[in-house]
């Protein structure tokens, strides 16, 4: 219950999300903007009272953007609310079979899929939602035709604006390209206050606010065309509408309810599994009653009026960075929605699609960024090929189509590679997982044998899950000929799993592979950060200045990258964040002082920041209370939803104006924090200061430091260790 | 004090590349065991492929006190069952394949059918040779079934016969028992406590079975316990494999006749088709 105002709050900031969005992918899909509002709100009280996962927030989702977009044209044949209310039956029927997917526990459905398929399954569903909404962002609602053709039309939508440029033409394509420069500089601007409101939601009140600036102050009509202002109906819970069964015989029909289905299940798997990654209490999803949550909430959804309810990533994670904590806040998130939308129709009504258009966009930018392709690029040409091979045959025969394709394409793949169709037909269907807990050291040991691809990660991942994330697990690749790059990555996840809860996630038996060519998936994938940058020749003038440094101190300095992130992720400042990687580490003698760049994100797709800073990390003679130390105000509001109050200290007001400082035991830092060492904090420079056991942390902006400031970093530290001696 | 089981040994040879390593082995555990040595040629006799074999004899650097050699024709499996019968032996020696280019084992089909239908024990043997390498580690099984205890002490006689210094008793539980599924922390909390439960029933079973075994036959045998969920069957064969061991203890197939024996591979298929090292069918007595 001291939870609950926290997740009030952070159901409202999703909330703030959840409205433009809700309203864009219902545009999008050619549905009434309603549509995406009431599958929200049905999802946020439906899985917020029978979903197994604690942070997760359901709603409309992207991947289905473009399933209900070729069913709402297709049944409807050419009068889109009819083809609405057919495509209403269809997923009420989807939400059935989703329903019965949990029942029968197929949550392990994301598994069979190869990582790189689904990756270029996403880029198309990306390319897909772009295409089209571009258009409209550039206030053009006439484009249509294939992904491809719409692309291509881009030039002549630009061409259009320019040759007629009257105030109605411009001020639309204007608003949708500052919209969408809002959303893609919104990570850059690292101000506070900015951030207290979500991108989108700033796209929105730039949208209304125009309206208004109109009205009111140049009091002249909204210069904003009829088609491209969102229409609410009258009546909002009076006349929802019902689906229509009629087609439920036909071919399409089926075609549909089940591409709904398996999209649903796709993304709702994928996003679960990243939420739970985000999670600062790291429990673990159950995803079959969620599945089960989500096929109830689709059906009623469907009844009411809207469209399929899936777990979405962008704004889960927008809830783990706000302080929710428990299911109440996708209830709460649900509630706010009702609110605005019975409050405020007739400031939704002012939203100019170009705005909602641009977040659409720079959800289908996220979705296909290059940067996907070059990473897969990165991890193995074969990969590569894989993510483009599932991206055409998606964008040009459909979704499943495309799945299917890229499940084929790797295979044919594993078999070339290996030069051998017999290791995968013989070994299938055999079991070839072993686990066992050592008797003398109580270490769970897994052996892998034959081959281990995302044919049958499924039974490894079975017995992965039953080990205790605290404990010590060995996985051993020894018997092993082929492992492949969806296993290794889903292996990541589970190192990263029990890194967080301070257990041991080994795997051995690899090295074998390494001096083998026939594994490439192998050698690339076990230390795929070598080939991010060509290291030692091309060293940058930072680095140049590092190595000098280093020299200066006697020091070492290792510029390469490395994924291990030691023990930081036990610091409260790591604990919704995911660490990417470290480099540029310089370490002194004693190994006692170590300095480096850490790479590290926070949040998850749109809603992602990825953030590179530079840490000081000392190693004391004795343990510490646990304690954070920070700058006023900022923290405050960040930490005190995670049970931290801030300590304050009487006859040192300045400090205590002007420094966070908080801590478990709140008695022992009192009694730590000396005089001398609040002065010395007063008369300092602010950082980012953590402390766990004997270890403390110090961080500087939040950008690398430059040498200067590493320079006074690690005086900053010296000078600390030597009051702390005393 | 019980006595060992292995009285009589029998070996089909053929005259193959791999007959010298063979017959050594053959010999070797014959005289390690005290036990009759019978050799059996499936096929004409010669006076050239007799003396071949004589040589072969006399080569060998162990030999033990008894031994006759059987030259019979007919088809392989039936005759090699019938002596079997007829002399009443109680082991019998067959030699496992190599996939080609691999260092994998597996049986051809006769000696599959001899598994499946011999009168006695099988020793499956997947690389003989002419050097002794001793047996030092026995995984032996030891899941519930009415066989199990019958098949531990036959494997504590050969085991003391052959000198071994460590026995591991794996009990492979099968999955299904735990019954709880680790969707959450809560279920994988169950399931963990439900694992240990398991583990205790399993040891305190063990336990029970060592008991009855006399200490002469386990003094100087490091003797272990391991308990593994999973596919029971494959699981200790897996197992075997990776702690290295010298020798894998299994039961007989328990005669599960008619409709669902074919369709479900017994516990010794997995072992039959890829042969994680040596592997010792006990067949007990009064069991077939």
């Amino acid at each position: 219950m001291g939870a609950l105002p926290a997740n009030i709050f952070a159901g409202f900031v999703v909330s703030l999300v959840a409205l433009p969005l809700g309203l864009g992918l219902a545009i999008a899909s050619e549905a009434p903007p309603i549509a995406g509002i009431i599958s929200a709100v049905v999802g946020g009280v439906v899985v917020a009272l029978l979903g197994g996962s604690q942070l997760t927030i359901a709603g409309p989702g992207n991947g289905l953007v473009i399933v209900l977009l070729s069913s709402i044209t297709l049944l409807g044949e050419g009068n889109l609310y009819q083809g609405y209310l057919f495509t209403l039956a269809a997923v009420a029927l989807s939400g059935m079979l989703i329903f019965l997917f949990g029942v029968f526990r197929f949550g392990a459905l994301s598994e069979f899929f190869p990582a790189s398929a689904l990756q270029g399954m996403l880029a198309a569903i990306g390319i897909g939602i772009l295409s089209k909404q571009i258009h409209v962002m550039l206030g053009i609602t006439t484009a249509a035709g294939s992904p491809i053709s719409l692309l291509a039309q881009v030039p002549e939508s630009v061409l259009f604006i320019i040759q007629n440029a009257s105030l109605e033409v411009l001020v639309a394509a204007s608003m949708g390209v500052g919209c969408l420069l809002i959303l893609t500089l919104y990570s850059r601007i690292r101000n506070p206050v900015f951030h207290l409101v979500p991108a989108p939601m700033w796209v929105v009140f730039l949208a209304i606010g125009l309206s208004y600036y109109y009205e009111y102050i140049m009091a002249v009509p909204y210069p904003m065309g009829e088609d491209l202002l969102i229409k609410l109906p009258e009546n909002l819970l009076g006349n929802l509408p019902f689906p229509d069964f009629g087609k439920v015989k036909t071919l399409e029909f089926v075609g549909v309810v089940f591409s709904l289905t398996l999209i649903s299940c796709i993304e709702s798997l994928l996003s679960i599994k990243a939420v739970d990654k985000l999670d600062p209490l790291k429990r673990r999803s159950n995803v079959n009653k969620d599945l089960r949550a989500l096929g109830i909430a689709t059906t009623i959804s469907g009844f009411v009026g809207g469209l399929n309810v899936v777990t979405v990533i962008a704004r889960s994670s927008v809830n783990v960075n706000n302080g929710g904590s428990n299911r109440s806040a996708n209830l709460f998130h649900a509630l706010f929605l009702l609110v605005f939308i019975l409050l405020f129709q007739d400031q939704i009504q002012r939203i100019a699609l170009p705005a909602l258009a641009a977040i659409l966009v720079y959800t289908g930018y996220r979705l296909a960024a290059p940067e996907n392709l070059i990473m897969l690029f990165k991890i193995g040409k074969e990969q590569a090929a894989i993510f483009l091979v599932t991206l055409g045959m998606t964008l040009a025969y459909g979704l499943i189509t495309g799945i299917a394709f890229g499940v084929f394409a790797t295979f044919i793949i594993h078999i070339l590679i290996n030069k051998s169709l017999f290791l995968f037909t013989r070994n299938w269907l055999k079991p070839n997982v072993l686990m066992f807990k050592e008797e003398d050291s109580g270490n769970y040991f897994v052996s892998v044998k034959n081959f281990c691809s995302f044919l049958n990660f499924y039974k490894l991942k079975a017995l992965l899950d039953e080990i205790p994330e605290h404990e010590h697990a060995i996985v051993d690749f020894s018997l092993c000929e082929f492992v492949d790059h969806t296993v290794m990555e889903g292996l990541n996840g589970y190192r990263r799993g029990f890194a967080s809860k301070s257990g041991v996630f080994e795997i051995i038996g690899l090295d074998v592979h390494f001096s083998d060519t026939q594994h490439p998936f192998a050698i690339r994938k076990v230390m795929p950060m070598k080939d991010f940058l060509n290291l030692g020749s091309h060293l940058t003038k930072r680095q140049k200045s590092l190595e000098a440094l280093s020299k200066k101190l006697k020091w070492s300095y290792r510029p390469e990258l490395s994924s291990d992130p030691q023990s930081l992720e036990k610091f409260e400042y790591f604990k919704s964040k995911q660490i990417n990687y470290q480099y540029n580490v310089l370490v002194d003698a004693t190994e006692r002082f170590s300095l480096f760049d850490l790479s590290y994100s926070e949040g998850a797709f749109i809603a992602k920041e990825d953030l590179k800073s530079s840490f000081l990390m000392i190693k004391l003679d004795e343990q510490v209370p646990q304690f954070i130390l920070d700058k006023e105000h900022l923290l405050a509001s960040l930490y005190e939803p995670l049970g931290y109050k801030d300590i304050d200290f009487i006859d040192a007001p300045d400090f205590s104006r002007r420094f966070f400082l908080s801590g478990k035991n709140r008695s022992e830092i009192r009694k730590w924090f000396s005089p001398e060492l609040i002065f010395f904090f007063e008369s300092h420079s602010y950082f980012h200061i953590e402390t766990n056991k004997n270890i403390l942390l110090i961080k500087g902006k939040n950008r690398l430091s430059s040498i200067d400031e590493i320079k006074k970093m690690l005086a900053f530290g010296t000078e600390l260790t030597h009051i702390l001696k005393k | 004090m019980s006595e060992s089981p292995f009285h009589k040994i029998l070996i089909g040879f053929a005259f193959s590349p791999n007959l010298k390593a063979n017959v050594f082995e053959a010999m070797r555990l014959a005289s390690f065991l005290d036990a009759h040595l019978y050799f059996l040629h499936v096929g004409s006799k010669s006076v050239a492929k007799e003396k071949t074999f004589t040589d072969i004899l006399e080569d060998s650097p162990v030999k033990p006190e008894k031994l006759s050699a059987i030259w019979e024709k007919g088809e392989p499996v039936e005759t090699i069952r019938e002596q079997c019968q007829k002399n009443n032996i109680d082991l019998l020696l067959l030699g496992a394949m190599q996939r080609e280019n691999m260092l994998k084992f597996y049986m051809g089909s006769i000696a599959r059918k001899l598994t499946r239908n011999a009168p006695c024990s099988v020793l499956l043997l997947i690389k003989p040779s002419v050097i002794r390498k001793p047996t030092q580690h026995m995984v032996v099984n030891a899941f519930e079934s009415p066989q199990t205890e019958s098949t531990i002490l036959s494997a504590f006689h050969f085991g003391k016969a052959l000198n071994v210094n460590k026995i591991t008793l794996v009990e492979e539980i099968n999955r299904s028992e735990v019954a709880v599924e680790a969707d959450d922390d809560r279920g994988l909390r169950k399931v963990t406590l439900r694992k240990e439960k398991l583990k205790r029933r399993e040891l305190s079973r063990v336990k029970e079975i060592l008991s009855h075994i006399p200490d002469s036959l386990i003094e100087g045998i490091k003797v272990h316990s391991q308990n593994i969920f999973g596919t029971r069957g494959y699981s200790i064969g897996h197992y075997a494999k990776v702690v290295r061991a010298d020798l894998l203890i299994m039961n007989a197939a328990e005669n599960r006749k008619g409709f669902f024996g074919r369709i479900f591979p017994q516990d010794l298929e997995h072992i039959l088709s890829e042969l994680p090292t040596d592997v010792l069918v006990i067949k007990s007595k009064g069991n077939g």
